[in-house]
């Protein structure tokens, strides 16, 4: 008798090949979203800066990654910057850059909206009580900020996990490029497709979904 | 006589038309009230705005105790600490508890131990009525609470002077008082106050002195019995009685209605 697909994901270490996987996903993802994070936040304050050409800048920067598909940015950098540069990137590295480019925009333009949002009123009162700039932005603006960017972050942050997955189109041996390895050597098999991307599916829910209980957590708590 | 604690000297302010102060001279002495009035739009709002920095003067000269403050740019929050200013709006940190509004200036701005600090702050919600309140988070207080709240939150850093900017126009009409009685307290216990409203029984019992202003200069000072009922000019009259109504004539035969949209 033939075995049932799913079978094929505990043979040898197959299941443990999905979780190293898995992790490169991660790993990219967490690095992504913590340079994103830094960047993003020096990138949302030119934005807001009175002078113009940080502004012009950031303008432009944001309009390059609205519109330019992801995987194209990554063909540049992997491909593109070896052969123009003379660079040889590896995949992840390639991938990091990209993704880091990508959120950094992202990031910087809802910590951008996040300032904006905070009426003057608050600035003001809290100058009024004789504070310097420096502490009116610790004390009162960035706390506020903080709430309200958190769950717009989070949700940024899922986003970049799932599409972290364009990375195998760049020899990056993440979790879907594991389960294709797996579904090839299974070939015979024909329903080891559906229940290879059935797993992977429920690796990237259970990794998303806390994310996502956590901004909706947030969003209650701080409305 | 008592020390003068501001001076207002001829300034003038304008944003892009025409000017809004066009000239604005007054001095307050310590411990006086004094109560700016007049229509909306004649600048009341830019005048108090102008004195603690919120907004640049175009000429004139502002002083505090003698010492000049006004065309400051670096140490501006040196002088903000000795003007304390509430705001029409409810202006808390909305993140922070009450008792964490109370403290941020005090133990931020001038550096003095947090342990004394709340000490005092409990005193002075005491003082307002809302000393259960401290833990509160802003959002879970009404209107009238939030503006004592403001009121002591300004208190707090014992300024030279406190500017009043229409504290109780957002609020329901039933908080008004509860409000204004903190003022007329605070009133009472020796505070120099500049203050702008648009409640004019609340200005005529708290005020030492009016100023009636209108397009951006000040065209009548009196003591608030001699411009509340013999005004000087024209202008004032007019604008006073517009917190007047006109008594129905004919009552006789009119059935009173009990019609609420009426
Ligand atoms: N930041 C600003 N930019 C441009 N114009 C302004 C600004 N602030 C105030 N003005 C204008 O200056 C004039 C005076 O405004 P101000 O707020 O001082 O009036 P006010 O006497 O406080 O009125 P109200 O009783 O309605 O509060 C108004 O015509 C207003 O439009
Ligand atoms: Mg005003």
């Amino acid at each position: 008798m033939q075995d049932l697909g799913i079978s094929i994901l505990f043979k040898g270490v197959n299941f443990q090949r999905l979780l190293m996987g898995l992790w490169v996903t991660l790993r990219l993802a967490l690095i992504t979203i913590g340079l994103s994070g830094v960047f993003g936040l020096v990138f949302g304050l030119l934005m807001l800066s009175k002078r113009k050409i940080p502004k012009i800048f950031c303008r432009c920067w944001l309009e390059i990654v609205r519109f330019m598909p992801q995987l194209v940015l990554l063909y540049i950098v992997y491909f593109g910057f070896a052969r123009l540069f003379g660079w040889d990137l590896d995949g992840e590295t390639s991938a990091v850059i990209v993704f880091t480019f990508w959120g950094t925009a992202e990031m910087g333009d809802l910590i951008r909206g996040a300032l904006t949002s905070i009426p003057r009123h608050q600035t003001e009162s809290a100058a009024a009580l004789g504070l310097t700039k420096g502490r009116i932005y610790l004390h009162v603006l960035i706390p506020q900020t903080v709430r309200r960017l958190l769950p717009q972050a989070i949700n940024l942050s899922t986003r970049i996990i799932k599409t972290t997955a364009l990375v195998k189109m760049i020899n990056v041996t993440e979790v879907l490029k594991v389960g294709q390895q797996i579904i090839g050597q299974f070939y015979r098999q024909p329903d080891a497709a559906f229940w290879v991307y059935f797993v992977i599916f429920l690796l990237y829910f259970l990794v998303c979904w806390p994310f996502s209980l956590l901004a909706r957590h947030l969003e209650s708590h701080w409305a | 006589m008592s020390e003068t604690i501001l001076e207002v000297r001829d300034i003038h302010k304008s944003f892009d038309g025409p000017g809004v102060l066009r000239g604005v001279s007054l001095e307050i002495r310590e411990g006086e009230v004094v109560v700016i009035v007049g229509p909306s739009g004649c600048g009341k709002s830019t005048l108090l705005r102008c004195i603690n920095g919120l907004e640049t003067i175009d000429s004139g000269e502002i002083r505090l105790r003698g010492e000049v403050i006004s065309g400051r740019t670096r140490d501006l929050h040196l002088v903000r600490q000795k003007i304390g200013m509430v705001f029409q709006s409810y202006d808390l940190f909305p993140h922070m508890k009450v008792m964490d509004n109370l403290q941020l200036g005090p133990v931020r701005a001038l550096g003095r131990p947090k342990a004394e600090v709340e000490r005092e702050a409990l005193e002075m919600l005491e003082r307002v009525g809302l000393r259960d309140k401290a833990q509160a988070l802003p959002r879970t207080l009404s209107g009238g609470q939030k503006q004592r709240v403001a009121l002591v939150r300004a208190m707090m850093m014992h300024p030279e002077i406190l500017l009043l900017d229409e504290i109780t126009a957002a609020l329901d009409p039933e908080m008004v008082s509860e409000v204004l009685n903190v003022v007329i307290d605070l009133a009472s216990g020796g505070m120099t106050m500049a203050i702008v409203t648009h409640e004019m029984r609340f200005a005529e019992a708290v005020a030492d002195r009016v100023l009636f202003l209108e397009e951006g200069v000040i065209l009548e000072e009196g003591s608030p019995e001699q411009f509340f009922h013999e005004p000087k000019t024209e202008r004032a009259r007019r604008f006073l009685q517009s917190f007047t109504y006109a008594a129905r004539r004919n009552r006789d035969g009119i059935q009173p209605k009990n019609n609420p949209g009426d």
